[in-house]
């Protein structure tokens, strides 16, 4: 029983960052119409720029995150932008699909050069206590990232809905042309969008990089669990990431404790089958327009 | 007629070249056929049908595998083959039924989960795949009574059906679907508003591309003699998408030429080490802004430029 | 006789803002029915929510008896219900001729008969047709893509009528093409309607055309109808001259 509850606590944490990352996946679909593939190495490569400030650099934790913040912004979000996704969206989605693939493996090969195929250690910025609750041991870690990831998302929902910039680049995502003619800057709005979206990576590497291990290809499953934990929860609807990332992060550590460790990385493919089978709008979110 | 006499003189030209080759040349030909027929496939569901297969090199596998125990089994090669084909075209349809029902992109993610689903299957049920230490000592095909031994009667056994399967895609590519699947490439609304079942059509040339790299994979099992999951892993595939990319897709030479730099370049890249992959990648990106049509299209890029 | 399409209290509403609010008429056999209106009337969103490629908020629809209120595109083509769109839509790469082929082929037979069926599924005739018809032959071997934008106009309306439908509803068929042209399309209209019979429900702004064509007129403003007549009463109603003013 012990178990089964620190199996579920530590999923939701997983499933949370799952979320984090989930949530710039879908705001960049949203703002753009970009399907970022690169997306899991977005998360690693700040985990690799904090351990250079970590380490040759020497900077305590919370500013080597805050100067990743600061270069993920620039590179991950402006740049990515700018250099891959603006000169190629006038192709169509699978040009740029392909782009964000190749991009992966330039980004996942150049730091396995760099930093060699090696395991890295990242620290935590939680203690490494427990819990005792009723009985049952939980993580500090687990908890505090549930907390700060599951705040995260919320904080951003209420960014989106409750402020006037967040709102017109809803407005943006839902239909551009009205936008502009509300008089919307829709390109600055589309530029939050990759911001918001860098930043959300940086902090999933914050989190996720202490228990994941720093490593170059760390962001393989990553991204690929976002983009389902996306679609379960429901694409137009951040609580539904939220609730995405968690339902795929509990159930991969029930199946990988409970029928086998094998299997454990399909979990989240078959959930994803099951929900656009029965429910494509995914659980939280509402059926959308066919569009002309 | 021209284009048709040089092409029969490139299939014959193919066909003796590798004559003079030694071992390991004869391989690498030999492996380029095969990747031919995979990547006719996926150039049908990519670019035919414009949609995105990540998943190209499971089908690959799990036509591999196929091959590889039915032969084990005591199946005769033509036999095990269509096995694999049906194996794979059923699979396709069933994974691309819930994916292609409701938005046409969810099958990039639904391949590329399924791929590695496929992964871990062939890794973890030891019983039926062997594991992580496969299956070796796959036998070498017998043609009614004739056995296949000699690396150059392969190679020229692959390339029949390599052909073969050309001749096939080219038959369909003309047929109404064909029209049909450009068609919904073009334009999906205006497909639908003329009576055009655009699901049905997309589901239908992914699970065609499936069989192909059934296929393919039926002749890579032979090729090599021993399979382990290692090859048909999320990276083959998307090798298998870029190389349909690379030679221009949706241009129906496209996967032979995309298949020589994919079978290629890791030679030419040798001098690199290391920063191979990196430079792939980076080659990708780079191509994808300046050339997203691919090798084929770069005359009409020429001349568009003047 | 009931009317060929007939529509009832259609409301489509985007929030709080509802772009058809209530719109009822019906299109009686071989007529030529006109939609006018200011921009943003309500036209387009009209003919998506008959067309099923938005779905009504309320309201139905219903083509030759039968209830068809949401039906999604295809299963109204294959009733009989050819459209053309207000920007341009034809399958860029394929050939003119293909484009025709293409519009034409999912009719009739099977799906797995058609995978054996001869590259033109037997609808080269029907091909030449519509392209003498239309006055397209000296184009028809190139890539529609390639096209001016007036005739690949031309095309996109050639190809509602590859189908033999019973009704086709055309989106301002006029935006963007020459007067010659125009004249060209008037003619054209009118005989297929003569000759084969079709009805058609046409959204267009060029005012000489709608009443050059068309035997009835509606026109529509903030979503609701706003007079409904021969096409020199309506021209003549104040209220539809207000409209168009904006006062």
């Amino acid at each position: 029983m012990t178990d089964f509850l620190q199996l579920i606590v530590s999923g939701t944490a997983t499933g949370a960052c799952y979320a984090l990352a989930a949530l710039g996946f879908t705001l960049l679909w949203q703002a753009s119409g970009t399907i970022n593939f690169a997306l899991g190495e977005m998360v690693m490569l700040p985990a690799f720029i904090m351990l250079f400030f970590i380490g040759p650099a020497g900077l305590p934790l919370p500013l080597a995150f805050a100067a990743t913040l600061v270069v993920s912004l620039i590179i991950l979000g402006a740049g990515f932008k700018r250099l891959v996704v603006d000169p190629m969206i006038r192709h169509g989605v699978i040009p740029l699909v392909i782009a964000t693939l190749g991009l992966s493996i330039a980004l996942k090969q150049t730091v396995r050069i760099v930093y060699s195929a090696q395991v890295y250690t990242f620290p935590s910025i939680f203690s490494e206590t427990l819990l005792s609750l009723g009985g049952a041991k939980l993580s500090v870690s687990d908890v505090g990232t549930v907390v700060i990831a599951g705040g995260l998302v919320l904080a951003l929902q209420a960014f989106l809905n409750g402020t006037l910039t967040g709102r017109a680049m809803q407005a943006v995502a839902q239909n551009r042309d009205a936008a502009v003619v509300l008089g919307i800057n829709a390109e600055r709005m589309v530029l939050y969008a990759f911001l918001v979206n860098a930043g959300l990576a940086a902090t999933t590497a914050l989190l996720v990089t202490p228990v994941y291990l720093a490593k170059f290809d760390m962001g393989d499953t990553l991204g690929l669990k976002a983009f389902y934990a996306a679609i379960i929860g429901g694409f137009n609807n951040s609580r539904g990431a939220l609730l995405g990332g968690i339902l795929v992060g509990v159930l991969e550590n029930l199946v990988g404790a409970y029928i086998s460790p094998g299997y454990k990385e399909g979990v989240a493919l078959l959930l994803f089958l099951g929900v656009i089978l029965f429910k494509p709008e995914g659980l939280l979110g509402k059926a959308e327009e066919r569009k002309v | 007629m021209m284009r048709f006499l040089l092409i029969a003189a490139a299939v014959i030209a193919i066909y003796f070249l590798p004559a003079g080759l030694k071992n390991y040349g004869i391989y690498i030909v030999t492996l380029w056929s095969v990747y031919v027929i995979a990547g006719m496939g996926l150039n049908l569901t990519v670019g035919y049908a414009g949609q995105i297969s990540l998943g190209q090199a499971a089908f690959w596998g799990i036509g591999a595998y196929t091959t590889a125990i039915a032969l084990k089994a005591g199946l005769p090669f033509l036999a095990a083959l269509p096995l694999a084909a049906l194996l794979c075209f059923g699979v396709g349809l069933l994974l691309g039924f819930p994916a292609l029902r409701v938005q046409h992109h969810y099958l990039a993610f639904a391949t590329l989960g399924f791929n590695i689903l496929v992964y871990l299957v062939l890794r973890n049920e030891d019983w039926l795949t062997g594991g992580s230490f496969g299956i070796n000592n796959i036998a070498e095909p017998t043609l009614l009574g004739w056995r296949i031994s000699r690396p150059l009667d392969f190679f020229q056994f692959t390339w029949i059906a390599t052909v073969a399967m050309g001749v096939l895609m080219a038959l369909l590519l003309r047929s109404p679907w064909g029209r049909a699947f450009a068609a919904l490439r073009d334009n999906p609304i205006r497909a639908e508003s003329v009576g055009i079942d655009t699901t049905f059509y997309t589901l239908l040339a992914f699970a065609i591309g499936a069989a192909y790299a059934g296929v393919a994979g039926a002749f890579f099992a032979c090729l090599v003699g021993f399979i382990e999951p290692a090859p048909f892993g999320v990276n083959t595939s998307l090798s298998m998408l870029l190389m349909v990319i690379a030679g221009g897709s949706g241009r129906f030479f496209g996967p032979a030429i995309g298949a020589m730099i994919v079978v290629l370049i890791p030679e030419w890249l040798r001098f690199a080490a290391e920063w191979y992959l990196a430079i792939f990648g980076v080659m990708i990106v780079v191509m994808m802004v300046w050339l997203p049509g691919g090798i084929l299209s770069l005359p009409e890029r020429l001349r568009g430029a003047k | 006789m009931t009317a060929l399409l007939d529509v009832q209290a259609m409301q489509k509403a985007y929030g709080a803002i509802r772009a058809v609010d209530g719109v009822s008429f019906s299109v009686a056999s071989g007529e030529i029915l006109g939609v006018i209106g200011p921009n943003g009337s309500g036209k387009t969103t009209l003919f998506n929510a008959i067309l099923g490629q938005v779905l009504p908020s309320a309201g139905s629809v219903a083509f030759e008896g039968h209830d068809v209120t949401g039906s999604k595109p295809l299963h109204l083509a294959r009733r009989g219900i050819g459209r053309t769109f207000q920007s341009l839509q034809v399958f860029g790469k394929l050939s003119v001729r293909d484009n025709l082929i293409a519009a034409g082929q999912e009719f009739g037979t099977g799906k797995f008969a058609r995978l054996f069926a001869a590259p033109e599924a037997g609808l080269g005739p029907r091909a030449e047709e519509i392209i003498a018809l239309f006055r397209i032959g000296h184009v028809a071997h190139l890539p529609a893509g390639s096209l001016s934008y007036g005739q690949q106009k031309l095309v996109d309306i050639a190809m509602a009528f590859m189908s033999r439908p019973r009704l086709v509803l055309l989106d301002e068929p006029c935006a963007g093409v020459n007067p010659a042209l125009i004249d060209q399309l008037t003619e054209l209209l009118r005989r297929l309607n003569r000759e084969a019979g079709t009805t058609f429900i046409v959204i267009e702004h060029n005012m000489d055309f709608v009443m050059n064509l068309c035997s009835r007129v509606i026109c529509m403003a903030q979503g609701r109808i706003l007079a409904e007549g021969p096409p020199a009463e309506v021209q003549a109603n104040r209220a539809v001259l207000e409209a168009y003013l904006g006062a």
